[in-house]
């Protein structure tokens, strides 16, 4: 019986958070001695250090440490280690850290900043995504093969290819053969900021025995501390990594970040810890950003609207380090096809490097940008077909026991059902597809739909565990390793706990910061697999302690075992609730009046193995996610011809999430989500000068979303096919909120006045140029209807 | 620890949540640093120190501030509200509840400004609408919620006060 999961109980952290005692790593200043880092950056896209002068930087009072790459030449990063901490021979981008010190305080940092003389030799850089792939002669990794790779990863020797993914089925040719209709089309998006409020902090403290500890804005504390312990070739049992409270990560904070030269840094410092907080600019220029993308699709359908033959490629813009991003790139890869069952596939997704700002892992890791280049193409061809945007779709989805990696891999028979979602959907955009006939012609209505699935990317033997710990009182602490950045699993985990040991929720204690010495080991809090994984461990841990409970209830009842059961704070046999011992009377060992005791403190434990396979290198085929959610948005907008603004009025979106575990976090992470989704669609974008310095690193040149700018109403639907081996049935849903949003809304201004959008974002520019050039006369009419009108 | 420069330090004194502080300031500190750095004032937070983003919004004589756009010596014997300011021991104001109850809190990075906000919004003894209240929050940005959860919690005490 479940008494909390279902509902929406208010969040673990919501009061520490309204009072503002939430402890974030910006706010920690008081590790005694801390003195402040800054580092200074490169001023040029791509060029060889010649020579770095810190002699006028040293004479400063105040300067304790300075350090360049040369101090510590190893190359860092989660899959492939392709990263300086400072720059070493050469620097691959404007803002890569080149030489960075620590100070006293931050004003005496910056003034010794100013005084360290670089010089450069500049190299040809090389910024658009497509030349870089091609090209031979500029590189921005010439000694690429020479570092080290993860074995999931394909980098290909004297080019800018990071990796190569390759999914393939069928015959590409003979499936163009059996087509009625032939589309090609490009699409395209810019590389975006995660714009997470929280800049990144962390503090490293190298200490006199060469542990390490570090306080760190960090998704991942147990990534963190692992490739600590590789690039300072220390055991891992040598570092604990804090990450308090993140103020928003959204995968920018995933993955190993500023924490190495946070510890060079008090290394050098004779062992003084140090922090590095950045400023929002740095955050833009120096810290990981999303990938950009490029994609030319050949799709062969019949007049029937059946898909045989998808031919893709992919370019993701990495920028100049690709040791998260080569992952995204092998994930956009295998779902590359989107939710579809398609015979004839080939497929190619390649991760390139090119002179710019980094990419790492962002909410929806690859599959907005591969869901915007299938879903605005599905439109094209039912607009063409005249076929119904969702009967096409369903024509083509996936259902159970079809598979994922292009049909190589079968998908659970309880896997969840596209269909549905894109039927619920549908039924609330429908109705107004009548366009009502606005008072201004020049006003536009329009509806648009997409579908789409996601699973974790995540390596195959990713893992994760939990422990509950119970207290004298009967109240318990849950302890995982997945980090609190506002998605509220903690909440919903604690909720899993409260069922599962008949607790009520207050009793049950989560904390809000992880510590990698204290906490429940878990890979990484990314790809929405937080609840599915550690949710699992949670209850294998409550399991876990239950038995211990029941090993020594069933002695002092003399009961079997396998009879017992907990419910609102007490142990007793199933039916017999009156032959009972208090929780508060057996977890700490129980006590006969003789005094005699037997059992103990109770400590459960519990762990989760993802469910994968590796793919093979030359299909794509293979097990690739523990599970995939399955979605569809579709959005109703207004169009003004004459400005190209668009107001939306109504975002509706859908999920087979199998159970909802609590409907007012699953809710807000829908609409917190979309409107993220939203605001990347219509303005996000990292503009670059021909230099490829970036031009728009601060709130007002780089526009995200306000209250202002919000849909007029949400409509959400939570499908709950439950799928047998998640907690409760459940799947994830975090990043699934942002999938469908850019394609439905391009879908619904192709609806609305028949002009197709291929390239993100689309600004009202960007929609009025694209009327002048797709329409030319439509403005001038309108125009003059006006005109006549007064 | 090194002086930092020559500036000449000056006394600041403010009333805090209710309180009369006392600290030394230098001419080039701003009102957030003081917060933040002096009075350990950990609810106001930074996201951009220049003026954008408004996550650093206090009440200045009752007036919301970006305090990162203002000197610290140029709030001489002012009063200032945070949050800390209009929480009482673990008594919250119908705002931080109704906050909770909505959901209005993801990371909680920006809580602290839209409740500062909302409080003088409250304040102001008068009724707003959905998108009055829309308009007044705009200068604050959220990156998690979509800003609905906030709006609905500050409009519903808004309306309270007036049944």
């Amino acid at each position: 019986m479940n008494n909390y999961v279902g509902k929406s109980v208010a969040r673990k952290d919501a009061k520490e958070k309204v009072s503002g005692l939430a402890e974030y790593a910006v706010d920690i200043d008081y590790i005694p001695n801390l003195l402040s880092g800054k580092f200074l950056t490169s001023p040029i896209a791509h060029a060889r250090i010649v020579s770095i002068d810190t002699t006028e930087a040293e004479k400063i009072p105040g300067v304790v440490a300075i350090v360049t790459g040369k101090d510590w030449p190893v190359k860092i990063g989660l899959y492939a280690g392709d990263r300086d901490i400072l720059a070493v021979e050469k620097v691959v981008w404007i803002g890569q850290p080149v030489v960075a010190l620590a100070a006293e305080s931050e004003i005496i940092a910056e003034k010794a900043l100013s005084l360290i003389k670089v010089e450069y030799q500049s190299l040809e850089p090389i910024f658009d995504p497509k030349k870089a792939m091609e090209s031979k002669d500029i590189l921005v990794h010439e000694k690429m093969v020479e570092y080290n790779h993860s074995p999931a990863f394909n980098p290909i020797p004297g080019t800018n290819i990071a990796n190569h993914f390759k999914l393939r089925k069928g015959d590409i040719e003979d499936g163009f053969n059996k087509a009625d209709e032939i589309f090609e089309n490009e699409f395209s998006m810019p590389q975006v900021s995660h714009a997470y409020l929280e800049p990144i902090v962390s503090i490293g403290h190298y200490r006199k025995d060469g542990s390490i500890e570090v306080w760190s804005s960090a998704q991942s504390p147990f990534t963190v501390r692992y490739l600590l312990g590789i690039t300072f070739a220390t055991p891992t049992s040598n570092i604990t990594v804090h990450s308090p409270f993140l103020g928003g990560g959204f995968g920018g904070k995933a993955g190993l970040n500023f924490e190495p030269l946070a510890v060079l840094l008090s290394r050098k410092a004779r062992n003084r810890p140090v922090k590095l907080m950045l400023t929002r600019e740095e955050n833009f220029r120096s810290a990981p950003i999303r990938v950009g993308m490029v994609a030319s699709i050949k799709t062969g359908v019949t007049k029937q609207g059946k898909i045989t033959a998808q031919q893709i490629k992919y370019i993701w813009d990495s920028g100049a380090c690709a040791d998260y991003a080569v992952n995204v790139g092998r994930a956009a890869g295998y779902v590359s096809i989107g939710p579809y069952d398609i015979e004839n596939i080939k497929s190619d997704s390649y991760t390139v490097y090119t002179n710019k700002p980094y990419a790492t892992a962002f909410r929806g890791f690859g599959h907005l940008e591969l869901h915007w280049v299938i879903e605005r193409q599905n439109e094209i061809i039912t607009k063409k077909l005249g076929i119904d945007p969702v009967a096409f779709r369903k024509l083509n989805t996936l259902k159970p026991g079809t598979g994922i990696t292009g049909n190589q891999h079968r998908l659970r028979e309880d896997a969840g059902s596209i269909d549905e979602c894109l039927d619920k959907v549908w039924i609330d955009l429908s109705p107004k597809k009548d366009k009502i006939k606005s008072f201004d012609p020049w006003i536009f209505r329009g509806i648009g739909i997409a579908g789409f699935m996601k699973g974790p990317a995540q390596p195959p033997n990713s893992a994760s565990s939990a422990y509950v710990k119970f207290n004298e009182d009967g109240s318990a602490l849950v302890s995982v390793g997945t980090s609190e950045m506002g998605q509220g699993t903690l909440t919903s985990l604690a909720q899993i706990a409260a069922d599962e040991l008949g607790l009520p929720f207050e009793k049950i204690k989560i904390r809000g910061d992880r510590d990698t010495d204290r906490d429940a080991y878990t890979w990484q809090t990314v790809g929405s697999r937080s609840l599915f994984m550690d949710g699992n461990a949670v209850k294998n841990a409550c399991i876990n302690a239950k038995e211990q409970i029941f090993e020594t209830v069933s002695q002092v009842l003399r009961v079997p075992k396998s009879d017992l059961t907990i419910k609102n704070e007490l142990v007793f046999p199933r039916g017999e609730p009156w032959k009972h011992l208090s929780l508060s009377e057996v977890v700490m060992g129980y006590m006969y009046p003789s005094g005699e005791s037997i059992g103990g403190p109770v400590i459960g434990h519990g762990t989760y193995m993802a469910k994968m396979t590796i793919l093979d290198a030359n299909t794509g085929a293979g097990n690739p996610a523990i599970f995939e959610t399955f979605g569809a948005q579709g959005v109703e907008i207004e169009l003004n011809a004459l400005t190209g603004e668009i107001t939306i009025l109504k975002l509706v979106s859908a999920f087979d999430i199998g159970k909802v575990i609590n409907p007012q976090l699953c809710e807000g992470q829908v609409i917190g989500g979309s409107v993220m989704a939203l605001s990347i669609a219509t303005s996000e974008k990292l503009q670059y000068s021909d230099k490829g310095d970036l031009l728009n690193p601060s709130f007002v040149d780089y526009i995200i979303s306000r209250s202002g700018d919000i849909p007029k109403e949400f409509i959400t639907h939570f499908v709950e096919n439950p799928q047998e081996d998640g907690p409760h049935g459940a799947r994830g849903i975090g990043e699934l909120t942002m999938i469908g949003v850019p394609a439905a809304l391009g879908n619904a201004i192709s609806d609305a006045i028949g002009v197709e959008i291929f390239d993100l974002p689309i600004t009202s520019e960007k929609i009025w140029s694209e009327i002048q050039k797709q329409k030319p006369t439509l403005i001038s009419n309108l125009k003059q209807k006006m005109m006549e009108g007064i | 620890m090194i002086k930092e420069g020559t500036r000449p330090t000056k006394t600041l004194s403010v009333i805090l949540n209710g309180q009369k502080r006392v600290t030394e300031i230098q001419s080039n500190e701003t009102l957030l640093d003081v917060l933040r750095n002096k009075f350990q004032i950990k609810s106001v937070k930074a996201a951009c120190w220049v003026g954008d983003c408004g996550i650093c919004t206090v009440l200045l004589d009752e007036k919301p501030v970006k305090s990162c756009l203002v000197l610290a010596q140029e709030t001489m014997n002012c009063t200032i509200t945070t949050v800390e300011g209009i929480t009482h021991n673990d008594k919250l104001t119908e705002l931080q509840d109704a906050f909770i109850r909505h959901g209005a809190v993801q990371c909680g990075y920006c809580t602290g400004a839209f409740l500062i906000l909302g409080h003088y919004i409250i304040n102001q003894q008068q009724r707003f609408t959905f998108s009055e209240i829309q308009e007044m929050i705009n200068g604050i940005i959220c990156r998690c919620t979509g800003y609905l959860q906030i709006i609905e919690s500050i409009l519903e005490v808004n309306e309270k006060q007036f049944r």
